[in-house]
């Protein structure tokens, strides 16, 4: 899974039906200290996050196991709010 | 799979019902010679790893298979503790 933090949300009134009330969000990976690293993903929000949030996201056909997110097509969830992250010494 | 080294850990109290329970680890892929390559990730542990430890890992829905007949929502997941491995 990816660590993200939340920089903004998107907006569609056009989309495939069974995307119809789920909150799609813009993130932007990170790496565990918190440094942006590669691009930025629109994010299917199963935990209720926010902008500005750390979050974890899954993706590939593993975010359909995302609570409410059978047969979606989705291919990244958010399913967890990230509180911290401690990283060991030496990396 | 892939060699990793676990770099550390993950807390979130806000998740997926199906990941309660489940430890969330960071990991650092490497190479055959233990050095590190790619990007970190998020991984689920399903067999007690913990930090500073080599694992393999496998990546995608077969994530979950360690957790059947919960669908832990994971790419990601850590199935075996390295001993140590020899290069012929």
């Amino acid at each position: 899974m990816l660590i993200a933090r939340v920089v903004g949300t998107v907006v569609a009134t056009r989309k495939d039906p069974r995307l119809v009330s789920h909150k799609l969000l813009i993130a932007r990976a990170t790496d565990p200290h918190g440094k942006p690293e590669g691009g930025y993903l629109v994010a299917l929000d199963t935990v209720d996050a926010g902008v500005g949030e750390t979050v974890l996201i899954v993706s590939g056909s593993s975010a359909r196991m995302a609570a409410g997110m059978k047969d979606c097509p989705v291919d990244a969830a958010i399913v967890g709010i990230i509180d911290a992250i401690e990283v060991g010494a030496g990396d | 799979m892939q060699l990793a080294r676990v770099i550390g850990d993950v807390v979130a109290t806000r998740k997926d019902d199906n990941l309660s329970g489940v430890t969330l680890l960071v990991l650092q892929p490497i190479a055959a010679d233990g050095s590190a390559v790619g990007r970190t990730l998020v991984a689920v542990d399903a067999i007690g790893a913990g930090v500073g430890e080599t694992v393999f890992f496998v990546r995608g829905k077969e994530a979950s298979f360690p957790f059947h007949p919960v669908e832990v929502p994971a790419d990601a997941g850590i199935v075996g503790i390295v001993d140590h491995w020899d290069l012929g």
